[in-house]
């Protein structure tokens, strides 16, 4: 059984565009967080944002995800437009993700955490639950499987039943991408992924979303190390200030002067 | 109830659903408009503007509570459950201080009760305003990081034991408060007409001018904005330079000055007591503060003396055993269409 | 060896539920009618009475910990939803409804009604919910409270269908299809045919086993996705939902739930009193029951059973008794002058009786500062209460921490 399976819909044929940034603009009050920002993601590619602090990045993957609608311009998912759709339609949608300060529950244990991220994905009613039925008992131990081959597959497996907090940095990072995993997302954003990870871990990062990628899910990625952006992307986007100033590959992007001016600050 | 509720509120009233349920609520007020209204026609103006002179009175005690609230909750969100009961033990206090100084019923004072009055008010104000700091210190505090749930329990268990601390005090039943403003009244025409106690002034002036020192001491003064500024980012202000704990403190002990005095001009006004009290005039006075917006004082003072009219009205033209119904109504009718109250709320941007 | 007990009492989230509570339990369940009755001689019938009423009162308790324990939701005002059930009791199990200008009476099975009385708390608790449950948990407690005050205010104004302050009586009383007697009523053992519940025996027995029912359902529902997604939502309401929990929602299920027990609750309350009157469904129960579930565990199932007995016993048995108690210490302590009511001194065997609130005031706060994870604590949740949680955090939160 592989890790992820697709999800209940079927992934609409011909779409090699799975993401569609069109016209973004996020406001908060007077200040412009993300200013008309578009782009598109392949599927199946590695697709990094980067930009300085308080560029917009989270924010748009805020937007996406469903936190809050973006102020103007729309947000295409697979062809379907979804801006505007609540954080839970996102992941229904098949759109997954982790947080920038790791955001796991605690004190609920790793396999757990995991088997919460089945949750919109498992077809239990109320009534299974409350009276335990065959359905839900057969139920329940395919998601702890499932949740156990996750675990296995991020590399965590001998800490399954040990709480969320009590896990390493490295450890509770992966598990949070588990736990992403578990919702079959055909999208996985992750949120500066190696915040904090020592070169080693960066190098098993990297193979981590190679292996996340031969799944069959695209990885949209946040990330301040140049070395891992340059290493796994395909394409890149810069923002600063809210603004789109870049896109391409790491290449291009890698030579852009206003990327460099960006980064370094005028006349470096 | 910050950003992403909103824009999800907007969304959805800007789409049918919304719109359908904003119709029904316009109608709904359209409706008790036009009963009132004919009450209003059928029982005499005369009525009416008695109703009005209560409803002013009524409201400027719910407003004075209503303030406490909406200070405390603009510092540090959490609603003083504790606050109504500090009300009402204003009340105790000056009960018990009104002999001491020989205030009494029947007995005419003249302009001597200015003073001993003052002094009363006074020691009842300062005493609150002590136990109201002591459960900040006390219950709440220590739960500042514990989550939501903890100080919310604790507020509820402070607001027993105030009310068990009354109760053994004493006793279940109402106290009189003895009468020792003088009952003068002006008639404002006609036999039958109505009428402006001396009662009636001196409630809402008391009010309106412990509410303007409010304001120019929130407006004018170093600890004032210190409390401003708390309340809008706690750790931008502790960075720069404010005690978080003492500004908190102070807040807590002007909230119940306000309360205190509340409670003894209720029972100068009202002349009963009882240890309840607080139970539903917090109530009334929390949906007072909500739906002038809460953390902000000009909408706790306009809320209070809406929602304190409202509830004259009521009792007066339709039946006072639905009146709770009514404010609570406004209650929950305030949270979710306009949690923002008429003047817009004042929480701290995280 | 203290020490082992306690690591008994505490509750491993590995092996829930803890099965030597549970068996302690159920043994004492069992063990406690035949006690009642030795050690009284044979007039036991008084005291399993009480304990039967109790039942109510844990069944009450059971229901709140959903929605508090295991949702996290502060509920203020959850003895509307006991009356709602109570008094869906009295209108379709009593000729109440011949005085009421529908002017026919309605007299529907015991078990039917406990359905139905379950469905229709159920339905008010959605009602509620649906606008609320979005609101921050201060103003959720508030409203709930509010509604609380308001529903049995409803009852009591309504009185042409409900009259009003008089209450309804002589309401059915329950009446079920087969009955198992034996030794414990006092016959042979036999089946007996439409058994007319009167007993306090008969109570204690129906009550045990509805109790142990909603125990199992409760357990299972705690150990399924559903208590799963609670659990997150509890801790980390935007990370539920970006992991696709449809946060509204369970919440909305923790709260009609929690109301469903407390309808079920008053049904049976009010078939076994045969009466139902507003003043039983003030404020004072909703605080009662808070308090149960805070001396006993928010969360934790056998915490709250013996939290509920506990508070229980104290409030209707041990408060009562005392002043006689309190007399005679006074006047052999030679404070005799304290005994007779004076001027405004209720007499000390009253002042015991007033300690009500304050006792149940000193408890809440008292639990929450020192001992938050209740009497018999969850390992869980004791990390949880002491060391918090991302609470209550909304989106700009989660905007004001990026740096990005």
């Amino acid at each position: 059984m592989t890790v992820a399976t697709t999800a209940p819909r079927a992934a609409p044929a011909g779409q090699d565009l799975i993401l569609k940034i069109d016209h973004v603009t996020k406001r908060f009050g007077g200040l412009v967080a993300v200013d008309d920002v578009s782009f598109d993601v392949k599927r199946g590619e590695v697709f990094a944002l980067i930009g300085p602090n308080g560029a917009g990045k989270t924010t748009l993957f805020n937007s996406i995800t469903g936190m809050f609608p973006p102020s103007d311009g729309r947000i295409i998912f697979e062809g379907t437009e979804i801006t505007g759709a609540k954080p839970h339609q996102a992941a229904e949608f098949g759109i997954a993700r982790t947080f920038q300060n790791i955001r796991l529950f605690e004190y609920m244990s790793a396999l757990d955490n995991v088997r919460l991220g089945q949750h919109c994905r498992s077809r239990s009613r109320l009534w299974d639950s409350l009276f335990k039925t065959p359905f839900e008992r057969h139920e329940e131990r395919a998601i702890t499987d499932r949740a156990m081959e996750l675990l296995t597959f991020v590399g965590i497996e001998k800490r399954s039943e040990d709480y969320a907090r009590n896990l390493a940095y490295g450890q509770q990072r992966r598990l949070e991408i588990a736990r992403a995993l578990a919702t079959r997302p055909r999208l996985l954003l992750l949120d500066e992924p190696a915040a904090g990870f020592t070169p080693q871990e960066k190098v098993e990062l990297m193979r981590l979303v190679d292996r996340i990628l031969a799944e069959g899910i695209t990885v949209f990625l946040i990330e301040h190390d140049m070395k891992v952006v340059m290493g796994i992307s395909r394409n890149i986007a810069v923002l600063d200030h809210g603004e789109l100033i870049a896109l391409g590959p790491p290449e291009v992007i890698r030579n852009d002067q206003r990327v460099i001016e960006a980064y370094l600050g005028k006349g470096a | 109830m910050l950003s992403g509720v909103a824009d999800a509120r907007a969304r959805f009233m800007a789409g049918t659903r919304g719109r359908a349920l904003n119709a029904t609520l316009v109608v709904l007020i359209a409706i008790a408009l036009v009963l009132l209204a004919t009450r209003v026609v059928a029982l005499g103006p005369a009525y009416f503007i008695q109703i009005l002179v209560y409803g002013f009175a009524n409201g400027s005690i719910y407003a004075l509570i209503a303030l406490g609230y909406t200070m405390v909750y603009g510092i540090v969100e959490l609603i003083n459950f504790a606050h109504g009961d500090v009300f009402t033990l204003g009340g105790f206090i000056s009960l018990t201080l009104l002999p001491i100084f020989g205030l009494e019923e029947g007995v005419s004072h003249g302009p001597g009760i200015i003073l001993p009055l003052l002094v009363i008010f006074v020691i009842t104000m300062v005493v609150c305003a002590a136990v109201n700091v002591t459960i900040e210190r006390v219950a709440y505090r220590p739960l500042r990081h514990a989550p939501r749930l903890a100080p919310l329990i604790t507020a509820v268990g402070m607001s027993f034991v105030l009310e068990g601390i009354m109760y053994l005090w004493r006793g279940p039943f109402n106290l009189h408060y003895p009468s020792v403003l003088p009952s003068d009244s002006i008639s404002l025409g006609g036999a039958n007409g109505p009428t402006i106690g001396f009662k009636d002034l001196a409630v809402t002036t008391i009010a309106v001018v412990l509410m303007v020192a409010l304001t120019l001491f929130v407006g004018r003064t170093k600890l004032g904005k210190a409390m401003r500024a708390t309340a809008q980012d706690r750790d931008a202000a502790g960075l720069m330079g404010i005690d978080i704990n003492r500004t908190i403190a102070a807040t807590f002990f002007i909230g119940a000055l306000l309360a205190g005095a509340g409670g003894m001009i209720f029972g100068l006004y009202y002349n009963t007591l009882t240890f309840d009290l607080g139970f539903t005039a917090g109530l009334v006075a929390f949906t007072a503060a909500v739906f002038g917006g809460i953390g902000n004082i000009q909408g706790a003072a306009l809320g209070g003396l809406i929602i304190g009219m409202i509830q004259s009205l009521s009792d007066g033209y339709f039946d006072t055993a639905w009146t709770q119904v009514l404010i609570f109504g406004i209650l929950v009718l305030v949270l979710v269409f306009r949690p923002t109250g008429i003047l817009g709320m004042r929480v701290p941007e995280k | 060896m203290l020490r082992s007990i306690r690591k008994v009492w505490e509750t491993d989230p590995r092996q829930d539920p803890n099965p030597l509570v549970y068996t302690i339990l159920t043994l004492g369940a069992i063990l406690y009618p035949i006690w009642a009755q030795v050690s009284t001689g044979g007039q036991g019938d008084f005291l399993i009475s009480v304990l039967a009423d109790a039942g109510v009162y844990i069944l009450l308790a059971i229901g709140l910990n959903v929605v508090i324990g295991f949702a996290g939701l502060l509920d203020l005002g959850y003895a509307a939803f006991f009356a709602i059930g109570a008094y869906t009791y009295a209108f379709l199990a009593s000729e109440h409804l011949i005085v009421t200008p529908l002017q026919t009476a309605i007299h529907l099975p015991f078990w039917v009604v406990l359905l139905v009385g379950m469905f229709v708390a159920a339905g008010f608790g959605l009602l509620l919910g649906a606008p609320t449950l979005r609101l921050r948990g201060d103003y959720l407690a508030i409203v709930t409270l509010g509604f609380g005050e308001i529903v049995p205010r409803v009852f009591k104004n309504v009185s042409v269908w409900t009259s009003g302050v008089n209450g309804i009586s002589a309401l059915d009383k329950p009446v079920l299809p087969v009955w198992l007697n034996g030794p414990w009523s006092g016959d042979r053992l036999q089946l007996v045919q439409n058994f007319k519940i009167i007993s306090p025996m008969a109570f204690y027995v129906v009550m045990v086993i509805l109790l142990g029912i909603c125990v199992v359902l409760v357990n299972n529902l705690r150990r399924s996705r559903v208590g799963r997604a609670w659990m997150a939502v509890r801790e980390d309401e935007v990370a539920a939902a970006a992991m696709g929990v449809n946060t509204v929602r369970m919440k909305l299920l923790a709260f009609a739930i929690g109301a469903a027990f407390s309808g079920f609750a008053g049904a049976f309350y009010g078939a076994k009193l045969s009466l139902v009157s507003p003043e039983n469904f003030g404020f004072s129960v909703s605080i009662t029951i808070l308090v149960m579930i805070v001396l006993g565990g928010m969360g934790n199932i056998p915490g709250v059973i013996i939290g509920s007995l506990l508070i229980y016993s104290v409030i209707f048995l041990f408060l009562p008794a005392l002043p006689p108690l309190a007399e005679e210490w006074a006047t052999n302590l030679g404070l005799g002058s304290l005994v007779p009511p004076s001027g405004e001194w209720p007499g000390i065997g009253q002042e015991i009786q007033n300690l009500k609130f304050l006792f149940f005031g000193l408890i809440l706060v008292l639990t929450m500062l020192l001992r938050p994870q209740g009497l018999i604590p969850s390992r869980v949740r004791k990390q949880e209460l002491t060391q918090g949680v991302h609470e209550d955090q909304t989106i700009e939160d989660v905007n004001a921490e990026t740096t990005a």
